[in-house]
Protein backbone atom coordinates (compact mmCIF):
# COMPACT_ATOMS: atom_id res chain seq x y z
CA UNK A 1 0.00 0.00 0.00
CA UNK A 2 1.59 2.97 -1.18
CA UNK A 3 1.30 6.37 1.40
CA UNK A 4 -1.20 8.22 -0.29
CA UNK A 5 -3.52 5.17 -0.03
CA UNK A 6 -2.97 5.77 3.69
CA UNK A 7 -3.93 8.85 3.80
CA UNK A 8 -6.53 8.35 1.75
CA UNK A 9 -7.84 5.86 4.23
CA UNK A 10 -7.78 7.85 6.99
CA UNK A 11 -9.49 10.78 5.21
CA UNK A 12 -12.41 8.67 4.72
CA UNK A 13 -12.25 7.32 8.33
CA UNK A 14 -12.34 10.70 9.41
CA UNK A 15 -14.84 11.65 7.24
CA UNK A 16 -16.99 8.66 7.81
CA UNK A 17 -16.95 10.37 11.33
CA UNK A 18 -17.69 13.43 10.73
CA UNK A 19 -20.71 13.19 8.19
CA UNK A 20 -22.14 9.69 9.25
CA UNK A 21 -24.33 8.74 12.42
CA UNK A 22 -25.03 5.15 14.04
CA UNK A 23 -27.90 3.40 12.76
CA UNK A 24 -29.54 -0.17 14.52
CA UNK A 25 -31.04 -2.84 12.73
CA UNK A 26 -33.32 -3.64 15.60
CA UNK A 27 -34.70 -7.23 14.14
CA UNK A 28 -31.13 -8.12 14.97
CA UNK A 29 -30.60 -6.61 18.95
CA UNK A 30 -31.14 -8.59 21.60
CA UNK A 31 -31.10 -5.20 23.93
CA UNK A 32 -27.75 -6.97 25.89
CA UNK A 33 -26.75 -3.34 26.46
CA UNK A 34 -23.20 -3.80 25.75
CA UNK A 35 -23.54 -1.01 23.18
CA UNK A 36 -24.96 1.42 26.13
CA UNK A 37 -22.17 0.11 28.63
CA UNK A 38 -19.68 0.80 26.51
CA UNK A 39 -20.49 4.21 25.68
CA UNK A 40 -17.81 6.83 26.79
CA UNK A 41 -20.81 9.52 27.16
CA UNK A 42 -23.43 6.93 28.92
CA UNK A 43 -26.05 7.42 25.76
CA UNK A 44 -28.70 4.98 25.75
CA UNK A 45 -28.03 3.51 22.34
CA UNK A 46 -29.99 0.38 23.06
CA UNK A 47 -32.88 2.60 23.59
CA UNK A 48 -32.34 3.75 20.17
CA UNK A 49 -31.94 0.11 18.60
CA UNK A 50 -35.38 -0.88 20.46
CA UNK A 51 -36.89 1.80 18.77
CA UNK A 52 -35.14 1.17 15.71
CA UNK A 53 -33.86 4.86 15.56
CA UNK A 54 -30.44 6.14 14.28
CA UNK A 55 -28.13 8.14 16.92
CA UNK A 56 -29.73 11.69 16.79
CA UNK A 57 -27.88 12.25 20.25
CA UNK A 58 -25.98 16.13 19.55
CA UNK A 59 -23.43 14.13 21.81
CA UNK A 60 -22.58 11.75 20.26
CA UNK A 61 -19.34 11.74 19.23
CA UNK A 62 -19.19 8.81 16.02
CA UNK A 63 -16.46 7.12 18.32
CA UNK A 64 -17.64 3.57 16.71
CA UNK A 65 -17.32 1.91 20.21
CA UNK A 66 -20.49 0.84 20.03
CA UNK A 67 -20.31 -0.36 16.36
CA UNK A 68 -17.15 -2.16 17.16
CA UNK A 69 -18.47 -4.05 20.57
CA UNK A 70 -21.95 -5.12 19.24
CA UNK A 71 -21.43 -9.14 18.96
CA UNK A 72 -24.10 -9.20 16.68
CA UNK A 73 -23.83 -6.83 14.18
CA UNK A 74 -27.02 -4.52 15.15
CA UNK A 75 -24.96 -0.99 14.35
CA UNK A 76 -23.17 0.32 11.52
CA UNK A 77 -22.37 3.64 10.52
CA UNK A 78 -24.67 5.39 7.76
CA UNK A 79 -23.88 8.77 5.97
CA UNK A 80 -25.79 11.62 6.41
CA UNK A 81 -25.70 14.80 4.47
CA UNK A 82 -24.42 16.73 7.25
CA UNK A 83 -21.53 17.47 4.35
CA UNK A 84 -23.87 18.69 2.38
CA UNK A 85 -25.75 21.55 4.86
CA UNK A 86 -28.61 19.01 5.72
CA UNK A 87 -29.96 17.57 8.64
CA UNK A 88 -30.11 13.91 9.95
CA UNK B 1 -61.17 -3.81 30.67
CA UNK B 2 -58.13 -5.34 32.78
CA UNK B 3 -55.45 -7.08 30.93
CA UNK B 4 -52.87 -9.60 32.26
CA UNK B 5 -49.74 -10.64 30.91
CA UNK B 6 -47.80 -13.90 32.44
CA UNK B 7 -44.11 -13.51 31.63
CA UNK B 8 -41.55 -10.65 32.06
CA UNK B 9 -39.69 -11.46 28.80
CA UNK B 10 -39.49 -9.77 25.40
CA UNK B 11 -43.19 -10.98 24.01
CA UNK B 12 -44.79 -9.66 27.34
CA UNK B 13 -43.39 -6.21 27.09
CA UNK B 14 -43.60 -5.75 23.49
CA UNK B 15 -47.27 -6.93 24.21
CA UNK B 16 -47.63 -4.07 26.33
CA UNK B 17 -46.41 -1.32 24.37
CA UNK B 18 -48.94 -2.48 22.02
CA UNK B 19 -51.66 -2.31 24.27
CA UNK B 20 -50.85 1.01 25.39
CA UNK B 21 -50.39 2.05 21.85
CA UNK B 22 -54.10 1.80 21.30
CA UNK B 23 -55.74 1.98 24.90
CA UNK B 24 -54.23 4.62 27.43
CA UNK B 25 -56.52 4.44 29.77
CA UNK B 26 -57.20 0.18 30.89
CA UNK B 27 -55.17 -1.48 33.80
CA UNK B 28 -52.65 -3.35 32.57
CA UNK B 29 -51.16 -6.50 34.80
CA UNK B 30 -48.01 -8.32 34.27
CA UNK B 31 -47.41 -10.89 36.53
CA UNK B 32 -43.71 -12.85 36.28
CA UNK B 33 -41.97 -15.48 38.41
CA UNK B 34 -38.41 -14.33 37.40
CA UNK B 35 -37.20 -12.38 40.57
CA UNK B 36 -35.07 -10.27 38.23
CA UNK B 37 -38.21 -8.78 35.65
CA UNK B 38 -37.61 -8.14 32.60
CA UNK B 39 -33.92 -8.52 31.33
CA UNK B 40 -32.06 -9.19 28.23
CA UNK B 41 -31.99 -13.05 28.19
CA UNK B 42 -29.93 -13.64 25.17
CA UNK B 43 -27.39 -10.95 26.88
CA UNK B 44 -26.54 -13.95 29.78
CA UNK B 45 -24.07 -15.29 26.96
CA UNK B 46 -22.17 -11.80 27.71
CA UNK B 47 -22.63 -11.61 31.22
CA UNK B 48 -20.98 -15.03 31.57
CA UNK B 49 -18.21 -14.34 29.39
CA UNK B 50 -17.68 -10.64 31.53
CA UNK B 51 -18.29 -8.24 27.81
CA UNK B 52 -21.55 -6.70 29.90
CA UNK B 53 -22.04 -6.12 33.99
CA UNK B 54 -25.37 -7.63 35.14
CA UNK B 55 -26.84 -4.38 36.16
CA UNK B 56 -26.32 -3.57 32.34
CA UNK B 57 -29.15 -6.26 31.84
CA UNK B 58 -31.55 -4.54 31.93
CA UNK B 59 -32.98 -2.58 28.99
CA UNK B 60 -35.89 -0.67 30.92
CA UNK B 61 -35.97 1.66 33.86
CA UNK B 62 -38.42 2.65 36.36
CA UNK B 63 -39.51 5.69 34.61
CA UNK B 64 -39.82 3.47 31.27
CA UNK B 65 -42.19 1.47 33.44
CA UNK B 66 -43.86 4.23 34.34
CA UNK B 67 -44.79 5.59 31.38
CA UNK B 68 -45.97 2.38 30.29
CA UNK B 69 -48.26 2.22 33.12
CA UNK B 70 -47.68 -1.62 34.00
CA UNK B 71 -48.37 -2.95 37.49
CA UNK B 72 -45.75 -5.90 37.59
CA UNK B 73 -46.57 -8.96 40.34
CA UNK B 74 -44.12 -10.84 41.43
CA UNK B 75 -45.41 -14.21 41.78
CA UNK B 76 -45.94 -17.51 40.08
CA UNK B 77 -49.68 -17.99 38.56
CA UNK B 78 -50.12 -22.01 39.29
CA UNK B 79 -53.85 -22.11 37.73
CA UNK B 80 -55.62 -20.55 34.91
CA UNK B 81 -59.51 -20.49 35.55
CA UNK B 82 -60.77 -19.72 31.86
CA UNK B 83 -64.76 -19.65 32.68
CA UNK B 84 -64.22 -17.32 35.88
CA UNK B 85 -61.84 -15.42 33.58
CA UNK B 86 -59.58 -15.42 36.68
CA UNK B 87 -56.01 -16.56 37.66
CA UNK B 88 -54.24 -17.67 40.87
CA UNK B 89 -51.14 -16.49 42.08
CA UNK B 90 -48.93 -18.13 44.56
CA UNK B 91 -52.39 -19.67 45.85
CA UNK B 92 -53.53 -16.94 46.97
CA UNK B 93 -57.12 -14.90 46.55
CA UNK B 94 -57.65 -14.99 42.60
CA UNK B 95 -56.64 -12.34 40.11
CA UNK B 96 -59.16 -11.39 37.33
CA UNK B 97 -58.68 -10.85 33.71
CA UNK B 98 -60.37 -9.77 30.26
CA UNK B 99 -57.72 -10.71 27.85
CA UNK B 100 -54.83 -12.50 29.07
CA UNK B 101 -51.43 -13.13 27.70
CA UNK B 102 -49.51 -16.22 28.58
CA UNK B 103 -45.79 -15.41 27.46
CA UNK B 104 -44.35 -17.79 30.31
CA UNK B 105 -41.62 -18.65 27.43
CA UNK B 106 -39.47 -22.14 27.91
CA UNK B 107 -37.16 -23.82 30.12
CA UNK B 108 -34.11 -26.28 29.79
CA UNK B 109 -35.23 -29.97 29.12
CA UNK B 110 -33.91 -31.46 32.76
CA UNK B 111 -30.89 -33.90 32.45
CA UNK B 112 -32.18 -37.17 33.35
CA UNK B 113 -28.82 -39.23 34.69
CA UNK B 114 -28.10 -39.97 38.53
CA UNK B 115 -26.32 -37.01 40.05
CA UNK B 116 -27.80 -34.16 37.67
CA UNK B 117 -29.43 -32.92 41.37
CA UNK B 118 -26.30 -31.81 42.49
CA UNK B 119 -25.57 -28.13 42.95
CA UNK B 120 -22.71 -27.82 40.63
CA UNK B 121 -24.91 -28.94 37.94
CA UNK B 122 -25.75 -25.85 36.00
CA UNK B 123 -28.31 -25.02 33.13
CA UNK B 124 -28.98 -21.19 31.20
CA UNK B 125 -32.10 -20.25 31.93
CA UNK B 126 -32.38 -17.41 33.86
CA UNK B 127 -30.22 -14.26 35.68
CA UNK B 128 -30.28 -16.36 38.30
CA UNK B 129 -28.86 -19.56 36.35
CA UNK B 130 -26.03 -17.37 35.13
CA UNK B 131 -25.45 -15.85 38.96
CA UNK B 132 -25.02 -19.31 39.86
CA UNK B 133 -22.52 -20.19 37.18
CA UNK B 134 -20.39 -17.36 37.97
CA UNK B 135 -20.54 -18.04 41.44
CA UNK B 136 -19.32 -22.13 40.79
CA UNK B 137 -16.76 -21.33 38.36
CA UNK B 138 -13.47 -21.53 39.63
CA UNK B 139 -10.32 -20.41 37.39
CA UNK B 140 -7.96 -23.68 36.88
CA UNK B 141 -10.85 -25.98 37.41
CA UNK B 142 -12.53 -28.45 35.32
CA UNK B 143 -16.03 -27.82 33.51
CA UNK B 144 -18.00 -30.42 31.42
CA UNK B 145 -20.40 -29.21 28.44
CA UNK B 146 -23.03 -31.14 27.53
CA UNK B 147 -25.62 -30.98 24.66
CA UNK B 148 -25.82 -28.79 21.80
CA UNK B 149 -26.82 -25.31 19.58
CA UNK B 150 -26.27 -21.90 20.45
CA UNK B 151 -26.70 -21.78 24.35
CA UNK B 152 -23.92 -24.96 24.73
CA UNK B 153 -21.22 -23.06 22.51
CA UNK B 154 -22.26 -19.94 25.42
CA UNK B 155 -21.65 -22.17 28.17
CA UNK B 156 -18.21 -23.17 26.73
CA UNK B 157 -17.24 -19.58 26.27
CA UNK B 158 -17.98 -18.62 29.49
CA UNK B 159 -16.06 -21.09 31.34
CA UNK B 160 -12.85 -20.56 29.04
CA UNK B 161 -13.16 -16.98 29.48
CA UNK B 162 -13.16 -17.65 33.27
CA UNK B 163 -9.77 -19.41 32.74
CA UNK B 164 -11.60 -22.92 33.43
CA UNK B 165 -10.48 -26.03 31.45
CA UNK B 166 -13.50 -27.19 29.60
CA UNK B 167 -14.53 -30.79 28.24
CA UNK B 168 -17.29 -30.32 25.44
CA UNK B 169 -19.61 -33.89 25.13
CA UNK B 170 -21.53 -34.57 21.90
CA UNK B 171 -23.34 -37.77 21.50
CA UNK B 172 -23.27 -37.50 17.57
CA UNK B 173 -20.06 -37.28 15.11
CA UNK B 174 -20.51 -33.25 14.93
CA UNK B 175 -21.50 -30.28 16.43
CA UNK B 176 -25.07 -29.13 15.74
CA UNK B 177 -25.45 -31.68 12.29
CA UNK B 178 -29.19 -30.48 11.40
CA UNK B 179 -28.22 -26.88 11.12
CA UNK B 180 -24.86 -26.86 10.18
CA UNK B 181 -23.34 -29.03 7.34
CA UNK B 182 -20.50 -31.35 7.90
CA UNK B 183 -17.25 -28.62 7.17
CA UNK B 184 -18.96 -25.63 9.32
CA UNK B 185 -19.32 -28.11 12.02
CA UNK B 186 -15.92 -28.65 11.41
CA UNK B 187 -14.73 -25.29 11.28
CA UNK B 188 -16.64 -24.56 14.90
CA UNK B 189 -14.90 -27.63 16.40
CA UNK B 190 -11.93 -26.74 15.16
CA UNK B 191 -11.88 -23.18 16.93
CA UNK B 192 -12.71 -24.79 19.70
CA UNK B 193 -9.57 -26.93 19.75
CA UNK B 194 -7.96 -24.34 19.09
CA UNK B 195 -8.68 -22.30 22.07
CA UNK B 196 -8.09 -25.36 24.26
CA UNK B 197 -11.65 -26.97 24.38
CA UNK B 198 -11.41 -30.69 24.92
CA UNK B 199 -14.31 -32.38 21.93
CA UNK B 200 -15.52 -35.81 22.50
CA UNK B 201 -17.31 -37.41 20.18
CA UNK B 202 -20.09 -40.23 20.29
CA UNK B 203 -19.91 -39.55 24.16
CA UNK B 204 -23.13 -40.37 26.09
CA UNK B 205 -23.27 -39.53 29.62
CA UNK B 206 -24.82 -42.14 31.81
CA UNK B 207 -23.95 -40.81 35.30
CA UNK B 208 -22.51 -37.57 37.45
CA UNK B 209 -20.02 -38.79 39.83
CA UNK B 210 -20.20 -37.10 43.66
CA UNK B 211 -17.26 -36.72 46.17
CA UNK B 212 -18.44 -35.55 49.94
CA UNK B 213 -21.68 -33.99 48.13
CA UNK B 214 -20.20 -32.23 45.57
CA UNK B 215 -19.21 -33.11 41.33
CA UNK B 216 -16.16 -35.09 40.86
CA UNK B 217 -16.51 -36.58 37.45
CA UNK B 218 -18.85 -38.06 35.24
CA UNK B 219 -18.60 -41.69 33.54
CA UNK B 220 -19.99 -42.46 29.58
CA UNK B 221 -21.48 -44.74 28.72
CA UNK B 222 -18.41 -46.52 26.84
CA UNK B 223 -17.25 -46.88 30.18
CA UNK B 224 -14.77 -43.73 30.26
CA UNK B 225 -15.10 -40.82 32.90
CA UNK B 226 -13.54 -37.58 33.06
CA UNK B 227 -13.15 -36.03 36.03
CA UNK B 228 -14.50 -32.44 36.71
CA UNK B 229 -15.72 -29.88 39.37
CA UNK B 230 -18.64 -28.50 37.38
CA UNK B 231 -21.19 -29.88 34.95
CA UNK B 232 -23.84 -27.98 32.55
CA UNK B 233 -26.28 -28.86 30.14
CA UNK B 234 -28.09 -27.48 26.87
CA UNK B 235 -29.81 -30.75 25.72
CA UNK B 236 -33.15 -28.22 24.44
CA UNK B 237 -35.67 -26.24 25.66
CA UNK B 238 -39.53 -27.18 26.42
CA UNK B 239 -42.22 -24.42 26.25
CA UNK B 240 -43.79 -24.16 29.84
CA UNK B 241 -47.09 -25.54 28.37
CA UNK B 242 -48.47 -26.80 31.74
CA UNK B 243 -50.66 -23.74 32.82
CA UNK B 244 -52.23 -24.02 29.48
CA UNK B 245 -52.90 -27.96 29.72
CA UNK B 246 -54.39 -27.60 33.36
CA UNK B 247 -56.46 -25.03 31.47
CA UNK B 248 -57.96 -27.55 28.66
CA UNK B 249 -55.95 -25.02 25.99
CA UNK B 250 -54.96 -27.11 23.10
CA UNK B 251 -51.38 -27.92 22.92
CA UNK B 252 -49.06 -29.56 20.88
CA UNK B 253 -45.47 -29.14 21.45
CA UNK B 254 -46.46 -25.62 22.50
CA UNK B 255 -49.26 -23.89 23.27
CA UNK B 256 -50.93 -23.59 19.85
CA UNK B 257 -52.45 -20.57 18.35
CA UNK B 258 -53.91 -18.86 15.34
CA UNK B 259 -52.48 -15.95 13.39
CA UNK B 260 -53.74 -13.55 15.54
CA UNK B 261 -51.90 -15.23 18.18
CA UNK B 262 -54.85 -16.19 20.28
CA UNK B 263 -55.70 -19.70 21.69
CA UNK B 264 -58.78 -21.72 21.12
CA UNK B 265 -60.15 -19.64 23.86
CA UNK B 266 -60.65 -16.29 22.31
CA UNK B 267 -60.16 -14.33 25.68
CA UNK B 268 -56.41 -16.14 25.87
CA UNK B 269 -53.31 -15.55 24.08
CA UNK B 270 -50.06 -16.43 23.66
CA UNK B 271 -46.37 -15.15 22.32
CA UNK B 272 -42.94 -16.36 22.60
CA UNK B 273 -41.11 -19.47 23.14
CA UNK B 274 -44.11 -21.32 24.38
CA UNK B 275 -46.57 -20.24 21.14
CA UNK B 276 -46.78 -22.68 19.15
CA UNK B 277 -47.78 -20.30 15.79
CA UNK B 278 -49.66 -21.19 12.82
CA UNK B 279 -48.36 -19.72 9.74
CA UNK B 280 -50.38 -19.04 6.95
CA UNK B 281 -47.55 -19.27 4.36
CA UNK B 282 -46.64 -22.61 5.03
CA UNK B 283 -49.69 -24.09 6.76
CA UNK B 284 -47.86 -25.52 9.41
CA UNK B 285 -47.62 -24.44 12.99
CA UNK B 286 -44.12 -23.55 14.04
CA UNK B 287 -42.15 -22.71 17.19
CA UNK B 288 -39.51 -20.00 17.21
CA UNK B 289 -36.91 -19.67 20.22
CA UNK B 290 -35.79 -16.24 19.14
CA UNK B 291 -35.73 -12.87 20.25
CA UNK B 292 -37.14 -11.03 16.81
CA UNK B 293 -40.06 -13.23 16.98
CA UNK B 294 -40.60 -13.34 20.17
CA UNK B 295 -40.73 -9.72 20.42
CA UNK B 296 -43.03 -9.50 16.92
CA UNK B 297 -45.65 -12.18 18.57
CA UNK B 298 -46.17 -10.30 21.82
CA UNK B 299 -47.03 -6.70 19.57
CA UNK B 300 -49.45 -8.42 17.64
CA UNK B 301 -50.74 -10.12 20.65
CA UNK B 302 -51.44 -6.78 22.74
CA UNK B 303 -52.98 -5.50 19.26
CA UNK B 304 -55.35 -7.91 19.65
CA UNK B 305 -56.23 -7.92 22.97
CA UNK B 306 -57.01 -4.38 22.86
CA UNK B 307 -59.23 -4.94 20.14
CA UNK B 308 -57.51 -4.62 16.60
CA UNK B 309 -57.62 -7.50 13.95
CA UNK B 310 -53.59 -8.13 13.13
CA UNK B 311 -52.01 -10.91 11.77
CA UNK B 312 -48.54 -12.33 13.08
CA UNK B 313 -46.85 -12.93 9.39
CA UNK B 314 -43.54 -14.68 10.27
CA UNK B 315 -40.88 -13.92 8.50
CA UNK B 316 -37.81 -15.55 7.66
CA UNK B 317 -36.44 -16.74 11.25
CA UNK B 318 -32.79 -15.87 11.77
CA UNK B 319 -30.58 -15.15 14.69
CA UNK B 320 -27.13 -13.94 14.96
CA UNK B 321 -24.62 -15.62 17.37
CA UNK B 322 -21.08 -16.00 18.13
CA UNK B 323 -19.82 -19.38 17.63
CA UNK B 324 -16.64 -20.07 19.10
CA UNK B 325 -16.02 -16.47 18.70
CA UNK B 326 -16.89 -16.65 14.64
CA UNK B 327 -19.87 -14.31 14.46
CA UNK B 328 -22.85 -16.50 12.36
CA UNK B 329 -25.77 -15.62 10.88
CA UNK B 330 -28.37 -18.45 10.20
CA UNK B 331 -31.36 -17.40 7.79
CA UNK B 332 -34.45 -19.28 6.51
CA UNK B 333 -34.66 -23.21 6.09
CA UNK B 334 -30.86 -24.51 6.05
CA UNK B 335 -30.23 -28.28 7.63
CA UNK B 336 -32.85 -31.03 8.35
CA UNK B 337 -33.32 -33.95 10.64
CA UNK B 338 -32.26 -34.58 14.22
CA UNK B 339 -29.85 -33.70 15.90
CA UNK B 340 -28.56 -36.05 18.61
CA UNK B 341 -27.50 -33.48 20.86
CA UNK B 342 -31.19 -31.94 21.64
CA UNK B 343 -34.32 -32.75 22.54
CA UNK B 344 -36.36 -31.26 20.01
CA UNK B 345 -35.13 -27.37 19.94
CA UNK B 346 -32.58 -25.01 21.92
CA UNK B 347 -33.08 -21.70 22.54
CA UNK B 348 -32.07 -18.74 19.80
CA UNK B 349 -33.14 -21.31 17.34
CA UNK B 350 -36.15 -22.06 15.15
CA UNK B 351 -37.86 -25.26 13.73
CA UNK B 352 -37.89 -23.75 10.40
CA UNK B 353 -34.16 -24.07 10.30
CA UNK B 354 -34.18 -27.33 10.12
CA UNK B 355 -37.34 -28.01 7.70
CA UNK B 356 -35.38 -27.89 4.37
CA UNK B 357 -37.75 -28.85 1.42
CA UNK B 358 -35.74 -29.76 -1.72
CA UNK B 359 -32.77 -27.39 -2.37
CA UNK B 360 -29.87 -26.89 -3.91
CA UNK B 361 -26.86 -26.02 -1.58
CA UNK B 362 -23.94 -23.78 -2.88
CA UNK B 363 -21.30 -22.43 -0.77
CA UNK B 364 -17.71 -20.68 -1.45
CA UNK B 365 -15.07 -19.51 1.37
CA UNK B 366 -12.82 -21.46 3.67
CA UNK B 367 -11.52 -21.46 6.99
CA UNK B 368 -13.53 -18.52 9.00
CA UNK B 369 -15.33 -16.77 5.95
CA UNK B 370 -17.97 -19.37 5.10
CA UNK B 371 -21.09 -18.47 3.13
CA UNK B 372 -24.05 -21.08 2.04
CA UNK B 373 -27.16 -21.05 0.07
CA UNK B 374 -29.99 -23.09 0.00
CA UNK B 375 -31.29 -22.12 -3.68
CA UNK B 376 -34.80 -22.90 -4.15
CA UNK B 377 -36.67 -23.03 -7.81
CA UNK B 378 -36.94 -19.11 -8.07
CA UNK B 379 -35.60 -18.33 -4.88
CA UNK B 380 -33.48 -18.68 -1.80
CA UNK B 381 -34.88 -20.87 0.83
CA UNK B 382 -32.02 -19.97 3.63
CA UNK B 383 -28.28 -18.93 4.35
CA UNK B 384 -25.59 -19.25 6.34
CA UNK B 385 -23.07 -16.52 6.70
CA UNK B 386 -19.94 -17.48 8.92
CA UNK B 387 -17.09 -14.61 9.40
CA UNK B 388 -17.65 -11.70 7.49
CA UNK B 389 -20.95 -10.59 7.88
CA UNK B 390 -21.53 -8.13 4.95
CA UNK B 391 -23.70 -10.04 3.19
CA UNK B 392 -25.72 -11.01 6.12
CA UNK B 393 -28.46 -7.67 5.90
CA UNK B 394 -28.33 -8.08 2.67
CA UNK B 395 -29.56 -11.75 2.63
CA UNK B 396 -31.92 -11.38 5.05
CA UNK B 397 -33.92 -9.12 3.25
CA UNK B 398 -33.59 -10.83 -0.51
CA UNK B 399 -34.64 -14.11 1.82
CA UNK B 400 -37.79 -12.90 4.01
CA UNK B 401 -39.12 -11.35 1.13
CA UNK B 402 -39.53 -14.78 -1.07
CA UNK B 403 -37.14 -12.65 -4.16
CA UNK B 404 -37.30 -14.04 -7.29
CA UNK B 405 -33.73 -14.75 -8.16
CA UNK B 406 -34.46 -16.99 -11.32
CA UNK B 407 -31.84 -14.10 -13.21
CA UNK B 408 -28.91 -15.71 -10.96
CA UNK B 409 -30.11 -19.00 -9.99
CA UNK B 410 -27.66 -20.86 -13.07
CA UNK B 411 -24.91 -18.76 -12.05
CA UNK B 412 -25.06 -19.53 -8.31
CA UNK B 413 -25.45 -23.14 -9.08
CA UNK B 414 -22.20 -23.34 -11.02
CA UNK B 415 -19.36 -25.57 -9.87
CA UNK B 416 -17.05 -22.94 -7.52
CA UNK B 417 -19.37 -19.74 -8.60
CA UNK B 418 -18.14 -16.60 -7.15
CA UNK B 419 -21.73 -16.79 -5.19
CA UNK B 420 -21.13 -13.52 -2.71
CA UNK B 421 -20.16 -11.27 -5.68
CA UNK B 422 -23.07 -12.40 -7.43
CA UNK B 423 -25.40 -12.17 -4.38
CA UNK B 424 -23.64 -8.77 -3.85
CA UNK B 425 -24.51 -7.51 -7.51
CA UNK B 426 -28.06 -8.98 -7.49
CA UNK B 427 -28.38 -6.89 -3.63
CA UNK B 428 -27.52 -3.60 -5.50
CA UNK B 429 -30.09 -4.19 -8.38
CA UNK B 430 -32.81 -5.77 -6.36
CA UNK B 431 -32.87 -3.31 -3.29
CA UNK B 432 -32.91 -0.30 -5.75
CA UNK B 433 -35.98 -2.24 -7.41
CA UNK B 434 -37.45 -3.33 -3.72
CA UNK B 435 -37.43 0.53 -2.24
CA UNK B 436 -39.26 1.54 -4.79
Amino acid sequence: MSFRNIFENDKTHHTALATGHVVPDYSRCVQCGICSYNCPIGIDVRGYAWRGEGIKSSECLTCGECVARCPRGVLRFAHTNLDKGGAL
Amino acid sequence: MRYVIIGSGVAGLSACEAIRSLDKTNEIIMVGDDPHGYYSRPGLAYYLTSEIHDKGLYPRGKNNWQSLDVQFVQGRVTRILPNEHQLIVDEKSPLSYDKLLIAVGSQAVRLDVPGADLNEVVKLDHLEDARQILKLARRGKTAIVVGGGITALELVDGFRARGMKVHYLLRGDRYWSNVLDEQESRIIEHRLKEEGVKIHHRAELIEILEKRGRVDGIRLLDGRSLRCNLLAYAIGIRPRVELARDAELAIDRGILANEYLQTNNPDIYVAGDVAQVYDPLSGRSIIDSLWGPAREQGFAAGLNMAGDKKAYIKSAPFNVTRLAGLTTTIIGTIGRGVDEDLIGIARGDSETWRSLPDAIATQSGFDVNRLRLMVGKNSLLGAIVMGNQKLSIPLEKIISAGADITAIRDKLLQPGAPIADIIAEFWTSWRAQYAS
